[in-house]
């Protein structure tokens, strides 16, 4: 399975290091909530190894780790995005109901 | 590599890069919502790719097809459950429990690889050592993550536990820790160092998050979040997949950068809070019924004249607003009084709340417009301009005292309150904060105290101004 040398994993582990730093930062603190439980449906990508391991698996003891890493990794990919989609949607820039009278100017928030 | 194993690499590439692009979505509350949709979609995508990937190589029995749809089915519908049902004050806990599957699940990952290796000691460090690593921090992650949900949701004591022993427990522990990660890095093939090193870090978790208190909640969160990604990208090490690796440290990155935003906000260090400060009990101490002589007490009819009156009006919501579910009648009155032409904003300590930007999303289920939160360095400007401050179970980030050295919150960041051309109050009685000490500005000739609930006593200003304002 080693098709992958240690340089390249390491590379690519310093660079997203630093994508992620980069991209994170400039999120606001008005949405640090939603992006925390957002980053936590990007490692929900851990049951991609579930999966993987799952098709290794030839003895109990394997099947019950397998199954257990898949119930973790779907909980943790589903439930993730469906709650970072509901608090994403409270997030309006004028109140659902009624009218505002004074002026809702889109600041930029960066 | 053959060509199918290939083309779900490309993808899996594409995945990535869709997390972050998504991430990046996520700079702004406008095309926050579609930046996760481009995530979840590329998730779904690398998910049946990974099925493709499955059914192709053929090594995988049919006990393990029935083993990943099973527990495929049954972990969604836990997680859908879960998402659908939580109330919007009850997120660091959920928060909490996703990072304990996810760090839980990558543990896992590199048990089951070590154990179905058939040559273990074969492996060699390159895959013993990341997987080592992975079931130490994940391992670490699950237990600290279940315990640290525990104390949010109040199953587990929010107040610092100490136990006979803890300091001990706390030196001997990440020894141990060390002497089994290097004991399996050299025999991946020793099932009592793996089970071994397994018990210890489940137990170091409990024992890591036991002694912090409720107030160092969001750097907890936080933290442990970064942990659950480095687990993840020690799993993509173990299994070669570089998409492990690069969402896990995304990931990992986002948790670090909020760990040092909450620790910063708080003026303490990481360390300082591992260790366990004064971040002690949940509750206010609801002793101290009453106001002292120097304070001065206000009552709602007060209050709604002033806030009638004002042409500029800062709310500073803490996290005791959240506590009493009073953020929809906030919500309300600020509506009124926008309505009559106030120009209302609100105040948002980055500590406000159980995690990293809590209130804020409190807030916007009460329908406040996202346009109205604002941040500490943006607003602290304008409360010169502000008629009135209305504080709202916010305590010690607005205490004047932080800007004077020599005591327990000196240097923290606060809400410059205190220069608002008047304050109120809104307090159950003179209780103190987390810190312990007296909020001078309580004792400010300008600050009305309002001693109520705060539910009650937003619903009362909410009476009162309705009378003015008609």
């Amino acid at each position: 399975m080693n098709n992958l040398d240690l340089l390249t994993a390491i590379t690519v582990f310093v660079l997203s290091v630093l994508v992620g730093v980069e991209v994170i930062s400039k999120v606001p603190a008005t949405l640090h909530t939603p992006l925390m439980s957002g980053s936590n449906s990007v490692h929900g990508i851990v049951v991609i190894g579930a999966m993987l391991i799952a098709a290794e698996s030839h003895t109990w003891l394997g099947y019950v780790l397998a199954f257990a890493a898949m119930v973790f990794g779907a909980m943790n990919v589903v439930g993730g995005y469906v709650v970072t989609d509901r608090m994403l949607e409270m997030f309006k820039a004028r109140p659902a109901t009624g009218k505002s009278t004074s002026d809702a100017r889109e600041k930029a928030e960066v | 590599m053959d060509n199918v194993s290939n083309a779900v690499h490309y993808i899996f590439l594409t995945t990535a890069a869709c997390f972050v692009i998504g991430l990046h979505l996520m700079n702004h509350p406008r095309t926050a919502r579609r930046g996760n949709t481009v995530s979840a979609g590329a998730m779904a995508v690398a998910i049946a790719a990974t099925v493709w990937l499955v059914a192709h190589e053929g090594t995988i029995s049919t006990t393990g097809w029935l083993v990943l749809a099973s527990g495929g089915l049954i972990g969604a519908a836990l997680g859908l459950y879960a998402a659908r049902e939580v109330k919007m004050t009850a997120m660091p806990q959920l928060v909490s429990l996703f990072n304990a599957v996810g760090g839980g699940a990558a543990a896992l990952i590199a048990v089951n690889d070590l154990l179905q290796a058939d040559h273990p000691a074969a492996l060699g460090a390159r895959v013993s050592l990341p997987g080592a690593l992975d079931i130490v921090i994940g391992a670490v992650t699950f237990s600290g993550s279940l315990i640290a949900a525990g104390k949010l949701q109040g199953v587990v004591s929010g107040a610092p536990v100490a136990f006979p022993g803890a300091r001990l427990l706390n030196v001997l522990l990440p020894a141990s820790f060390a002497a089994g990660t290097v004991w399996l890095v050299l025999a991946p093939d020793s099932l009592v160092a793996l089970y071994g090193l397994v018990a210890v870090a489940l137990l170091f978790g409990v024992t890591m998050v036991l002694p912090i208190g409720g107030a160092d909640m969001p750097v907890v969160i936080a933290l442990l979040n970064a942990f659950t990604g480095s687990a993840v990208a020690m799993a993509g090490f173990v299994l070669d997949e570089t998409a492990l690796i690069i969402a896990g440290m995304l990931v990992s990155s986002s948790g670090g950068i909020l760990t040092k935003l909450m620790a910063d906000a708080m003026n303490r260090s990481i360390a300082n809070i591992v260790v366990g400060g004064f971040g002690t009990g949940d509750s206010a101490p609801a002793a101290e019924e009453g106001a002292p002589a120097q304070v001065r007490s206000v009552s709602a009819d007060d209050v709604a004249i002033q806030l009638a009156y004002a042409s500029k009006v800062i709310f500073v919501p803490g996290y005791g607003l959240a506590a009493a579910q009073a953020q929809h009648e906030l919500g309300d009155l600020a509506k009124m009084l926008t309505d009559h032409g106030v120009d209302v904003s609100y105040a948002v300590h980055p500590v406000a709340g159980r995690m990293p930007g809590h209130m804020n999303v409190l807030l916007a289920e009460a329908n406040v417009p996202y346009t109205r939160l604002k941040e500490m360095d943006e607003v602290n400007p304008e409360f010169p301009q502000a008629d009135v401050a209305l504080v709202i179970g916010a305590n010690d980030v607005t205490n004047p005292i932080a800007r004077r050295p020599g005591n327990a919150i000196s240097g923290m960041p606060i809400l410059d309150v205190d220069r608002a051309k008047s304050v109120v109050v809104i307090k159950r009685s003179m209780g103190h904060g987390y810190a312990g000490i007296d909020n001078e500005l309580y004792t400010d000739p300008k600050t009305g105290m309002f001693f109520t609930d705060a539910k009650k006593g937003l619903a009362e200003l909410k009476a009162a101004v309705g009378e003015f304002v008609g």
